[in-house]
């Protein structure tokens, strides 16, 4: 019954719904040369951070995993990798180049920012012609691996933007797709919840583990975290408490059940919804998302999240009246009227199924549209 | 803070048409509903989203779309129950009609986050 959706199949056979040619810094000091690439070359996508630099155990695994992953996205046709050191961008540079994706690979030292700025342009030019005649074609919608997090929340979230989105993770799941969900702190009140739908014991007791650790964490700081978890917005849009927040939260990963339980930026291999481990903070969450190998983001918001990924295109959907209103600019989708009965929940979800239809074939999001690439890379502790 | 290029922030009271409900319920049972306009006291219309039952409650203080009403009275340090789950516990003694919010309700899990 959907409409034909087109995409980019890779060579790894996943699908994407963008083609962009990525400069990726390895680390802080190469963002310059990057940003000066995609200066020369307007087109071009650079994703400067600010990290990768004397970063170590997990911590340093993780930037690793969170770059190669997102250069390894099926919505990236080709990579130009720049860092400072030859050993670690080589290390980014074939972690990505095991997708067959085309990828180059520059450092700075022993060159300085000019002769790699002329090098590393001349192959994005070529890279960004290449992937301008890349065709899209016919792909299956189970396909898209999808991503949902929502933000800035209030009530109106729990009664209507993330039931919407569950009816339409319901029946994505359905059809053989992957969703991926996660924030795991913004679980608390509901957890009990989550870890009764986990398919199996080795993955409840995965879920549990990753749970425990974090409020361990958060615990350890002794810190009051009202104002914070709720946020100042979240209690100006009616939300009281975390488990007020986590059960809205919770509302938008409709019924199916949790297949597997991630580590941070950790692609899933089983089809179905997946748990990852991860903040709730917009930016470091989506990018996370972009690392797992999501190419679409579901994103409802209450009081206005404005967040948007260079990667991953946002869908926002509200069903707050006054955000709908105020901020329409960043809405892609208003399913107000479900507080006032106007329409059903199961019609709200034909509504963003037929968007996410739109999006995948090219539509730009909001957030695309307005330039929001917010690119955050999660920091486990100290560097070196 | 909060204010628009206009020097005035974009506030309006927000209000359904006459038939919309003032307030939806998650689950039977629920001790909360959340309004889904800007409430005024007085009796107000209810919609509970489990059962699809509509009732009414005596509003006896403003309530904001998206903040909460009690449906029953709440004496101090009981769990308060939304979505059929535990959403926090009274800090005070709250009466049936009363607006709920982190004035007179807290968390039951984060202890220090008062």
């Amino acid at each position: 019954m959907s409409a034909t959706l087109f995409g980019y199949r890779r060579p790894d056979g996943k699908v994407g719904v963008r083609n962009h040619v990525v400069v990726l810094p390895v680390d802080d000091l190469s963002n310059a040369v990057c940003e000066n690439v995609a200066r020369v070359v307007p087109g071009v996508l650079a994703l400067p951070h600010h990290y990768g630099r004397l970063q170590y155990g997990e911590d340093l695994e993780l930037t690793f995993r969170t770059l190669i992953g997102n250069g390894a996205n099926p919505n990236v046709a080709a990579v130009v990798v720049v860092g400072i050191e030859p050993n670690w961008t080589q290390r980014v540079a074939e972690g990505i180049a095991g997708t067959g994706k085309p990828v180059e690979a520059y450092s700075i030292e022993r060159f300085g920012d000019l002769q790699v700025l002329a090098a590393a342009a001349r192959t994005a030019q070529r890279m960004l012609q290449d992937a301008s005649e890349r065709p899209r074609e016919p792909i299956e919608r189970r396909e898209l691996v999808i991503s949902i997090k929502c933000g800035e929340s209030d009530t109106t979230t729990g009664l209507g933007s993330c039931p919407t989105v569950a009816q339409v993770v319901d029946r994505h799941v359905q059809e053989g797709g992957t969703v991926i969900f996660g924030e795991t702190s913004e679980l608390t009140g509901g957890e009990h919840l989550i870890a009764g739908r986990c398919q199996t014991e080795e993955v409840r007791r995965k879920f549990q583990d990753f749970y425990d650790r974090y409020l361990a964490e958060i615990e350890a700081s002794g810190a009051n975290l009202l104002g914070s978890q709720p946020t100042q917005g979240n209690i100006r849009g009616g939300l009281s408490t975390i488990e007020e927040k986590a059960l809205g939260n919770i509302a938008k990963t409709g019924t199916v059940p949790v297949v597997d339980a991630l580590a941070m930026a950790e692609a899933p291999t089983r089809p179905g919804l997946n748990f990852m481990d991860s903040s709730s903070a917009a930016a470091e969450f989506i990018t996370l998302m972009g690392a797992a190998g999501a190419v679409l983001h579901l994103f409802p918001t209450g009081q206005g999240n404005i967040v948007g990924n260079p990667v991953v295109p946002v869908i926002k959907i509200t069903a707050n009246p006054l955000t709908a209103r105020t901020m329409a600019e960043h809405v892609d989708l208003d399913v107000s009227g479900l507080l006032w009965g106007e329409y059903s929940l199961a019609e709200a979800g034909e509504r963003l199924m037929a968007l996410i239809g739109r999006v995948a074939n090219g539509r730009l999001t909001c957030a695309e549209a307005l330039g929001h690439r917010e690119f955050v890379l999660t920091k486990l502790y100290r560097s070196a | 803070m909060g204010m628009s290029p206009a020097g005035a922030e974009s506030r309006d009271e927000v209000q359904a048409g006459p038939a919309a409900p003032h307030f939806l319920v998650h689950n039977e049972g629920d001790h909360v509903a959340v309004a889904v306009q800007d409430v005024k006291p007085g009796t107000a219309r209810i919609t509970y989203l489990d059962s699809q039952r509509t009732a009414e409650v005596a509003v006896r203080e403003d309530v904001p779309l998206g903040h909460k009403v009690a449906l029953v009275d709440l004496p101090a340090g009981v769990e308060v129950i939304e979505y059929g789950v535990v959403i926090g516990r009274t800090r005070q003694a709250i009466g049936k009609g009363q607006w709920v919010h982190v004035h007179n309700l807290r968390s039951a899990r984060w202890e220090k986050s008062a």
